[in-house]
């Protein structure tokens, strides 16, 4: 029998649940002449602000047990050269779901920013970043208060006619009462979750391997603690959730949309498989069978 | 960019914490370098192609930390999954007849395939190599034996000319159109100081995908942020900020 990995959130069909997270897929473009991009579910193109970033000075990366910490803290060409460059190039070369992040300082950068995204064809939902841990003064410290991220939930909402939805952070005491701020501040939907903050020490120069000595750690050592922060936010909130974090197998797909995900991101497993996403996809429909599910949104938040 | 499989048929102690690694399998791939996936570490490991035919790729790596010491460690048989088509390399168009290619320490793996690619195109060639010391020297009959004129140094003075390649360049002073340069930061920028011709060098950092979607190892250029892995890892001269 055929399977059927459709879903359906914010009132569009994707063709599949998986979709490649912000930072870890450019701005699409970049892969296409090595990959398909058109079995993508969707794409979450690289976080992006106002202004053009270069980011933080390198090292960025850190290798881990497991995972990877990285601080490249927002590098991005600015809003602009966003709507009007690179989401009219993506658009040459994908038809599916396309997921413009927005990352700001203030809550008039993140208003101004969603506007502009909102006013661009080519972008389907915006997806609100209130969670990096790489840049000082923005991000996170919007994410990290419940208060603060439904402020610029309202005031991002209040500009964009497209679905919205905000990308929860895990560095958090209560990830539930931010979800349900952001919830009633008129969220459209939840992606969650972002990187934890961490650290690596080169022991034999007794210095951080990173220049900006923390970053955001991601991959498969992080799946268990975003699935059960998806289970309890799936649970507690009625909009559609994008699962991510550690996402590495069909079977991890699975076990995310089981805890509540309508969508599912895949985020590091880019950075050391480019090939990830498509295999993913690839290998879904033989675990559906070994698992008798026919259609992939029967499952979502069955457990 | 392909990721393919390769079977390791060689892998061995060439010089000082320095190995020799002969991969058999697709030996017909583009790019500078290779991001190989070290069994047991998370992130992929690049390293230059050194050289190749059809059915090889052979690359030298220095055990310079845990992920590298692993790779070591493997034994021949071991299959490995690789990224290949990686990076932009040297433009051997650039020079026109007479090359000069500075390397240091493992900076001479990849001059070596640059180098016979000069060759080839009927181009003189003078190399000079640096190394710390006489147990670190790689490449020495290679180079060579394409050679119109290679010199090499040691920092202590064991073998060659004693002192950095830049003693050397200055002692010698080679004619040259276009240089090539390859080795440690601090070399490379000495290098591009004093020699005033024009010239490229081949850049290393820390890196995430290898193939320039991760934006991990962005360097702040004249011309705006670079990615090593993709823009690079070789940067004109006047490019670069150091």
């Amino acid at each position: 029998m055929v399977k059927d990995l459709s879903v359906n959130l914010c009132g569009l069909q994707l063709q599949n649940p998986v979709i490649p997270a912000s930072g870890t897929f450019g701005f699409g473009e970049e892969l296409s002449g090595n990959l398909d991009l058109n079995v993508l579910g969707g794409i979450s193109l690289k976080g992006t602000t106002r202004e053009a970033r270069y980011g933080n000075p390198t090292p960025r990366i850190a290798d881990c047990e497991s995972g990877m910490i990285n601080s490249v803290g927002l590098q991005n060409p600015g809003i602009d050269v966003l709507v009007n460059e690179k989401v009219p190039a993506l658009r040459k070369l994908y038809n599916g779901c396309v997921i413009a992040n927005i990352s700001g300082f203030s809550v008039d950068e993140y208003r101004e920013c969603c506007t502009k995204a909102d006013g661009c064809e080519g972008i389907d939902w915006i997806e609100v970043n209130v969670s990096c841990p790489n840049v000082h003064g923005g991000g996170l410290a919007f994410g990290t208060s419940a208060r603060a991220a439904a402020e610029v939930t309202a005031a991002v909402k209040a500009v964009c006619k497209k679905p919205v939805f905000i990308k929860l952070s895990p560095n958090v005491t209560d990830i539930v009462e931010i979800a349900r701020a952001c919830e009633e501040a008129g969220a459209d939907g939840l992606t969650l979750v972002n990187t934890f903050l961490g650290m690596r020490i080169d022991i034999a120069r007794r210095r951080p391997v990173l220049a900006n000595k923390m970053g955001g750690f991601s991959g498969a050592a992080i799946f268990p603690i975003a699935l059960r922060m998806v289970y309890q936010v799936a649970h507690a909130c009625k909009i559609p959730v994008m699962g991510c974090g550690g996402v590495t197998s069909a079977r991890n797909v699975i076990e995310m949309m089981m805890a509540g995900a309508s969508a599912v991101q895949v985020g590091a497993e880019n950075i050391r498989n480019p090939f990830a996403c498509p295999e993913i996809i690839a290998e879904l429909p033989s675990v559906m069978e070994e698992l008798h599910i026919d259609a992939l949104k029967d499952i979502i938040g069955t457990v | 960019m392909n990721k393919e499989l390769y079977r390791i048929v060689e892998n061995k102690l060439v010089a000082t914490d320095t190995y020799k690694l002969v991969l058999a399998g697709n030996g017909n791939v583009d790019g500078e370098f290779v991001h190989i996936d070290i069994p047991g570490y998370y992130l992929r490991r690049p390293f230059s192609i050194c050289d190749a035919d059809e059915g090889s790729l052979t690359l030298l790596f220095k055990t310079v930390g845990e992920g590298t010491k692993a790779l070591a460690a493997l034994p021949v048989g071991t299959s490995l999954n690789v990224l290949t088509g990686l990076g932009k390399g040297f433009d051997a168009d650039a020079c026109r007849k007479e090359a000069l290619l500075v390397g240091g320490g493992l900076g001479a793996a990849p001059l070596y395939p640059l180098a016979k690619i000069l060759k080839n195109q009927g181009k003189s060639l003078t190399v000079v190599l640096g190394f710390n010391k006489k147990e670190e020297i790689v490449l020495e009959e290679e180079f060579r034996t394409l050679c119109n004129s290679f010199y090499f140094t040691t920092l202590d003075g064991s073998a060659g000319i004693k002192g950095f390649v830049t003693d050397a360049l200055k002692l010698l002073q080679p004619e040259f159109d276009y240089f090539y340069t390859c080795g440690p930061m601090v070399m490379m920028k000495a290098v591009c100081e004093l020699l005033k011709g024009p010239g490229e060098a081949s850049l290393e950092e820390r890196m995430g995908c290898g193939a320039g979607f991760c934006y991990g190892c962005s360097i702040q250029t004249k011309n705006g942020p670079r990615r090593v892995c993709k823009d690079g890892p070789v940067f004109n001269k006047e490019e670069l900020l150091w």
